[in-house]
């Protein structure tokens, strides 16, 4: 795992991804630093972080699309799969390579808010106990986005599928919350929800497993007691969609902290969780397919 | 020692490998050979773990391929299809790179990369990087990462594939140096390889292993069935009727030629070299034999017929599958 994290991590400086997905956050962290912290005078760095968030859709495809994508088409994977190191290992050191990258510059943000109570001399109030946390939960975020990217990666033998699939999916998760809003709250919108979903896990129970009888028993249960519950009382499924599916909101837990100024600790559970649930789907994926 | 048991490999409905039971003993040179997608690489894949099957069982030194894979991929080296190099570092960085990752002790690490990099000879390109090499020196450093880790057995997917005349020979030298401190394991669809360099032919055919044996013999059992091909002054009909009273000769095809004489090919049964026989057989009737020649079977043809979808003579297909009994 040290070798494979050694020498990924060594890849990215070697080539343009790392100093660019690095350049990205910085420049855009930078940017709405000046215009709101130095010209506007706001007191907190997380709100420079808070419109800096946009940036991860670019600077994630660029440094996930290669990571499991590129092995696979240029057959190196065989090698790292046929050495006495572990699948899991070797998708660890990937990932824990990718957040090194993407952890500096976040080291460099540390020192916005020292920049600013510099600044402010002895005439203003720097929040950094706030601010640390948004950075905190801000590099958390960015762990997520970048195992989704890593999983994305992993399904393709193709770093631009892998580059725009990734794109596409935190498209939706940034405007997630927005789109939540446009989505009724009607018990029979929730039934129809709860039905696609029932279908999804089948269909990820299936490509994990391979088993159709599994697949069909748990897809069968699952309808039936969704449409159970609608019949016997269709008002528990009011608003249910819309609160289930807003639990996954991922930016609104880095909302709380950077706007708020909450600490969120469920949020960065719930960051934490997901990170590790798409690494361990990753490792599921990479396992599977020797199996097909 | 390497042992497959009982090995399927389904790709959907594809059978690529099909119930393959095999014993590779150390110390020894192994070739598979057989058409192009006759499982001869799913079969290497499956050995070095790279694919799992999907029934039956691998065993490396003892140590099953699944179960501990740690061990059991210890000792093995393989080179696959396309050597799995990464191109943008250079020959020294990747022998690294490949050292850490077989886990060879820090204090071993340098003395072996010089060692396997003498050996396959790409000490003058080591600082260079990767993509810039020529194919025949990416193979070498291929080779070079399959040797880092001192692993019993070298596994070489179609080692010589791509390469020109000149470097075709050095790998397959190289293979055979190797030979004497591993046992070798490689593949190809060229039968003077395979011939050449091992000590042992697997021929593999829709999976199946269709005959396993020495090149030599391989050749022999062959040539016991070889058929000889006979011209005489006289008709097919009178030709047929000299053949009949001599003993382990059947006439399988014959045809008359535009000058009179008649061409017949002779399956020839049993050991016994039949041609004096007919050469008297032919004199008693003062019939002039004007050609006889025998038609042995090369291994190239032995190959051919084993491999082709509707052998020609199923006889040599069952002699083959009775030797790996």
């Amino acid at each position: 795992m040290i070798a494979i994290y050694q020498r990924e991590l060594k890849a990215y400086f070697d080539s343009v991804t790392g100093w660019l997905c690095i350049a990205f956050l910085c420049a855009a962290a930078g940017l709405y630093f000046m215009v709101y912290n130095l010209f506007y005078g706001y007191p907190n760095f997380s709100i420079a972080l808070y419109y800096s968030m946009f940036i991860f859709l670019v600077a994630v495809p660029i440094l996930t699309m290669r990571s499991m994508a590129e092995e696979r088409r240029s057959k190196t994977d065989q090698l790292l799969l046929t050495s006495p190191c572990t699948v899991t290992g070797m998708v660890l050191g990937k990932y824990f390579a990718m957040l090194t990258v993407y952890a500096i510059p976040h080291v460099i943000f540390c020192f916005y808010p020292v920049v600013m109570s510099l600044a402010a001399g002895s005439t203003g109030t720097v929040y950094f106990a706030s601010d640390y946390a948004s950075i905190l939960a801000f590099f958390l975020l960015g762990a997520v986005y970048i195992a989704i990217g890593l999983l994305v990666s992993s399904l393709t033998e193709s770093q631009v599928i892998a580059a725009v699939g990734t794109f596409g999916l935190l498209l939706l998760f940034y405007l997630w919350d927005s789109l939540l809003s446009f989505l009724s709250g009607d018990a029979a919108v929730t039934l129809i929800g709860l039905l696609l979903i029932v279908l999804g896990v089948c269909a990820l129970l299936h490509a994990l497993t391979g088993n159709n009888t599994i697949t069909l028993l748990v897809g069968l249960a699952g309808a039936a007691a969704v449409v159970g519950v609608y019949v016997v009382n269709p008002s528990l499924y009011d608003d249910l969609l819309v609160n289930l599916l807003s639990l996954f909101s991922l930016n609104a837990a880095f909302q709380s902290f950077a706007l708020e100024y909450v600490f969120d600790l469920g949020g960065l559970l719930l960051y934490v969780s997901m990170a590790f649930l798409l690494v361990f789907l990753t490792i599921q994926v990479v396992q599977r397919r020797r199996w097909n | 020692m390497i042992e497959l048991k009982n090995l399927v490999k389904r790709y959907g409905d594809h059978l690529a490998v099909d119930h393959l039971n095999l014993t590779i003993e150390d110390g020894r040179i192994y070739g598979f050979l057989g058409p192009n997608g006759a499982g001869k690489s799913t079969t290497m894949n499956l050995m070095t773990g790279y694919l799992g099957p999907t029934e039956g069982q691998i065993l490396v030194d003892g140590h099953d391929i699944l179960e501990e894979p740690e061990e059991a991929k210890r000792s093995i080296g393989y080179l696959p299809e396309l050597p799995p190099l990464y191109l943008e570092m250079t020959v020294e960085e990747y022998l690294d790179f490949c050292a850490r990752l077989k886990q060879v002790p820090r204090q071993k690490r340098e003395e072996q990369k010089r060692r396997v990099m003498a050996r396959v000879q790409i000490e003058a390109v080591a600082g260079r990087l990767i993509k810039n090499l020529s194919k025949g020196y990416r193979q070498r450093v291929g080779l070079a990462q399959a040797l880092l880790g001192d692993p019993k057995t070298l596994i070489l997917d179609e080692p010589t594939v791509g390469l020109d005349p000149k470097q075709i020979i050095e790998i397959r030298q190289l293979i055979r140096e190797l030979g004497r401190e591993h046992t070798v394991i490689l593949s190809s669809h060229i039968l003077s390889e395979v011939q050449a360099v091992c000590d042992q032919i697997l021929i593999l055919h829709h999976g199946k292993l269709l005959a396993s044996d020495t090149p030599e013999h391989l050749e022999e059992t062959l040539r016991g069935t070889g058929r000889l091909e006979i011209t005489a002054k006289c008709s097919t009909a009178q030709a047929r009727e000299i053949l009949r009273p001599v003993a382990g000769v059947t006439a399988s095809e014959s045809r008359d030629n535009a000058d009179g004489t008649s061409t017949l090919t002779l399956d020839t049964a049993g050991g016994d070299d039949p041609r004096e026989a007919l050469f008297f057989a032919f004199a008693r009737k003062e019939t002039a034999l004007l050609e006889m020649h025998t038609n042995s079977a090369s291994l190239e043809q032995v190959f051919l017929e084993m491999t082709s979808d509707e052998p020609s003579r199923p006889a040599a297909a069952g002699r083959g599958e009775e030797e790996t009994k």
